[in-house]
């Protein structure tokens, strides 16, 4: 090397500076690492009050449901995704690169869900070396499925049936133009019931999926094992396989590939993940765009406020909560049907989805929004026009409003 | 077997403490610097002791540092690391033969690994033989790695998750060398084994080669019966600096399983392009490698497992104080900055047509004092922005790294 910087005090100076500014640097330390995102900014976190072993067996929860499955461990041999996280991002919604599809045979009222073609769900991914299933000739529908957030599902999971039941007015009795009723299905083998839940000729109400056709978060994830990553469990032994590529064949893993410990992980996980923080609730416009909502009788099926029953979870016990949903389906109108029945939903009827979280949407669908069922509308003003069928006359109400209430409204959708 | 290895590797490391009070007993041998050089002597060119009259001569280094990390809020704490301790041995068996080996001891002992094990035959300038365990000459950081040389403390993101540094195998091959006035050029052209299916079945969630380095089984024999092929050229022009190009190729997957066709073949191809020079008078040293990995990922993988990666590093360090310090002649101080760039799936997605993420960028500014240069001690700040594939916020890690490297 050759001679650099030549003479003595700028050479003392360099010295001297560098080591001034290595000693300001380490002091400065904590300062120079990145903060934390303010809490209310994300869909990360849990519901107040849990006791310090619920927050641990919460991070367990996480570490499950951020867990990458291969085949080694199981997964496919035919799936959708390899971890629950790649599709419910950040607890957020999905994006249209992992919208999962159903398919079914309808003929007038007699539904085929092909289970001996591989129904009711596509798997289009496969592990290697083996075929992905392709949609059997025999479906005439299809279901497409944006995944949805999963905050605050712990508060959903704790109502009783009965609060849910006060909402339903399947003959519009009360003359509003909306008529919600509640999806009774069959329960799982594995479903016990709880105080909470109220029988109907043997199948309960339904809460969660787009079409409430899962009782329990349980339900739920053990369907979302097995047909979203290939996975079985206790509670589901047999594996998943193309039944283009012939009966029994892909994985050779022994099931169960996960324990039943990991699903109670992942439950328990799902129970206890807090719900989404609200941002600006005291803007003005915010609060005249609540009163526009409240008005216009968007709440006829986006209703703000529960309070959940008695809970195994102390902190889920009698806690008033608001979900900006009825958890009860609706007819949406033609637009909307997707001609796909789920437990007594019909192609055209939704579960009213929770509004809470909307406005981190963005968040978790990389900038842009995917929203309704399938993820089509990308505009808040976008979702509420596709709405139809008993909802109509709210988005004809929306329409007639100037487009400084339109905005308030949105303003305050995005608060939420 | 780790444990005899271990025993074998602490009884080398014993003789340098011998050494001290019969120096004669041990002799230095420098880097060769009068001659040029390129990435691709870096295993060639190293300091050496040469024992008595032995004629095995043994060499090595050693990495230490410090870290305390946090992203988005939560901090790592202060933790000290041993990345590694390397041991190199090397012996002209014969004249024109020769033997060098490299034995790494990875986080504190708890991995060995045989890095380079191999036999030279010289027979001409322009093409001799090697055979035994290769470094693969992909990119420059593969072959030319050893901590002390480098003013930053982590390795470059794109030079270990693209290109699997240190990446080694076991083949053979042909290399040569002319060189003529102020001019060198070299080549490098081994068949080794290579990669095998798990990089895509793997929990990163992404292609990612680097996962083919768990398989032990790579040393023993081939993932699928092809050969991986790998090639590179450089050149180094003694005003101008050095330039390398290099391409690693071949299939990564199981087609045949006893003899019945399962799937079809399917390629990894890595191409990669490095720079290096010193500007005269001021010293500015720059050197910069880039990478481009191709994968032919089944159409029925999940999105996130890219076809496409890319990424390189800039490194730019400026002597500022060369002189005598703290007793030592010609110790230096230097100015260091990094800015690196990997992109794990460089595409769009089918469905909306917009861009696939999955991407990290970094900026690592630094300051080293070198006492000679066999020895850097360093300090490194390091911020990095990793979006994931849908392009959400990015997750910001940030951190001070302290620690020292040296040959011995
Ligand atoms: C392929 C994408 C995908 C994967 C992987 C996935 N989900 Fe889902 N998730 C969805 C979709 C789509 C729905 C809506 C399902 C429906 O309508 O039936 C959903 C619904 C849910 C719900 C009900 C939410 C509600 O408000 O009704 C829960 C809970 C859930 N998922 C948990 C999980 C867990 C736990 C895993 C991992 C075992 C997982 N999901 C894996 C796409 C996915
Ligand atoms: C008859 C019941 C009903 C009424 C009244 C109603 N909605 Fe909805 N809303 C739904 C249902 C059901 C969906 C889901 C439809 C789907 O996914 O295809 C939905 C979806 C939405 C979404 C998209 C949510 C998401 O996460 O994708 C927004 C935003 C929304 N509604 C806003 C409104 C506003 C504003 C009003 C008042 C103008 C309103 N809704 C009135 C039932 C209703």
């Amino acid at each position: 090397m050759r001679q650099i910087i030549n003479t003595p005090t700028m050479k003392k100076t360099i010295l001297l500076g560098s080591i001034a500014l290595f000693i300001i640097t380490m002091v400065a330390c904590e300062k120079m690492l990145p903060p934390a995102p303010k809490d209310e900014a994300v869909l990360a976190g849990t519901i107040p009050g849990l006791t310090p072993q619920q927050e641990h067996e919460h991070l367990v929860g996480d570490v499950a449901f951020g867990k990458i499955f291969t085949p080694e461990q199981g997964l496919g041999p035919i799936f959708v995704q390899t971890s629950c996280s790649n599709c419910h991002a950040g607890n957020g919604k999905g994006h249209p690169t992992n919208v999962l599809t159903r398919f079914a045979n309808v003929n007038g009222s007699i539904v085929d869900y092909l289970l001996s073609k591989g129904g009711p769900q596509l798997q289009q991914s496969s592990i290697m070396g083996y075929p992905a299933e392709v949609i059997p000739g025999e479906a005439n529908v299809l279901s497409k499925r944006m995944a949805p957030a999963v905050m605050g599902l712990g508060y959903i999971a704790a109502l009783s049936d009965a609060s849910i039941l006060a909402n339903v007015d399947s003959n519009d009795v009360n003359g509003d133009g909306i008529s919600g009723r509640v999806n009774y299905v069959n329960p799982t083998s594995f479903f016990i019931p709880q105080s909470i839940h109220i029988a109907n000729g043997g199948q309960y109400i339904g809460r969660f999926g787009k079409k409430a056709e899962k009782v329990t978060i349980q339900d739920q994830v053990v369907f979302a094992l097995k047909q979203d990553i290939g996975i079985t469990s206790d509670f589901d032994m047999q594996d998943l396989y193309n039944v283009q590529a012939g009966i029994n064949t892909g994985d050779n893993v022994a099931d169960p590939e996960v324990s039943a410990s990991f699903v109670h992980s992942l439950v328990f996980y799902m129970r206890t993940l807090k719900a989404p923080t609200r941002r600006n609730a005291d803007d003005p416009d915010v609060i005249a765009g609540e009163n526009l909502f409240n008005q216009i009788g968007c709440t006829g099926c986006h209703k703000s406020t529960f309070t959940t029953a008695q809970s195994d979870i102390e902190a889920l016990s009698n806690q008033t909560f608001h979900p900006y949903s009825d958890l009860l389906l609706h007819d949406m109108g033609q637009l909307l049907d997707d001609n796909y029945p789920e437990g007594n939903a019909k192609g055209s009827e939704w579960r009213t989805p929770p509004l809470w979280g909307l406005g981190l949407a963005k968040d978790s669908q990389g900038g842009q929004l995917f929203l309704l069922h399938d993820g089509r509308a990308t505009t808040i003003e976008g979702a509420i026009s596709f709405h139809g069928g008993e909802a109509a006359s709210r988005r004809t109400a929306f329409n007639a409003l100037s487009e400084q209430e339109k905005k308030q409204i949105i303003k305050f959708l995005e608060s939420l | 077997m780790k444990q005899t290895l271990l025993f074998l590797l602490t009884s080398l490391l014993s003789i340098p403490a011998f050494s001290q009070s019969d120096s004669s007993f041990f002799k230095r041998i420098p880097a060769d610097t009068s001659k040029l050089k390129l990435n691709m002597d870096a295993v060639y060119n190293r300091p050496f002791l040469q024992m008595g009259k032995l004629p095995v001569s043994i060499g090595g280094y050693l990495e230490a540092n410090s870290s305390y990390f946090g992203t988005d809020g939560v901090s790592e704490g202060l933790s000290f690391q041993i990345p590694r301790m390397t041991i190199f041995l090397s012996s002209t068996i014969k004249k024109r033969i020769k033997f060098l080996s490299e034995i790494e001891l990875e986080e504190g002992g708890k991995e060995i690994g045989i890095e380079f094990a191999s036999m030279d035959i010289e027979l001409h300038p322009l093409f001799n033989l090697r055979g035994g365990v290769l470094m693969n000459p992909i990119g420059a950081f593969n072959q030319n790695h050893d901590g002390p040389k480098w003013e930053f403390i982590s390795r470059p993101i794109s030079a270990t998750t693209i290109i699997p540094s240190t990446w080694s195998n076991v083949g053979f091959g042909i290399f040569g060398k002319y060189g003529r006035n102020n001019l060198v050029w070299a080549y490098e052209a081994y068949l080794t084994n290579g990669f095998d299916d798990k990089i895509i079945a793997n929990e990163e969630n992404r292609t990612w080669l680097p996962e083919s380095k768990k398989n032990p089984e790579r040393f023993e024999e081939s993932f699928n019966g092809i050969p991986l092929t790998t090639v590179k050229t450089a050149i180094r022009h003694r005003k101008i600096g050095e330039v390398g190009i290099s391409w690693m190729g071949g299939v990564y997957n199981k087609f045949k399983e006893e003899g019945i066709v399962i799937d079809s073949k399917r390629r990894v191809d890595v191409f990669a392009i490095d720079f290096n020079t010193t500007v005269p008078k001021i010293n500015t040293y720059f050197n910069a490698e880039w990478v481009w990995a191709i994968v032919d990922v089944p159409v029925s993988s999940p999105s996130q497992f890219g076809n496409k990666q890319q990424g390189g590093f800039l490194d730019i360090v400026q002597p500022i104080v060369k002189r005598k310090m703290f007793g030592w002649e010609n110790s230096t101080i230097n100015l260091a900055f990094r800015t690196e760039y990997t992109d794990y799936n460089v595409g769009t997605f089918d469905e909306t047509g917009e861009n696939i993420y999955d991407h990290i960028i970094a900026i690592v500014p630094g300051i080293s004092f070198r006492p000679s240069t066999q020895t850097v001690i360093r300090v490194n700040y390091r911020y990095h922005w990793q979006r994931d594939l849908l392009g959400n916020p990015a997750a910001r890690t940030a951190g001070f790294q302290f620690g020292f490297s040296t040959y011995f």
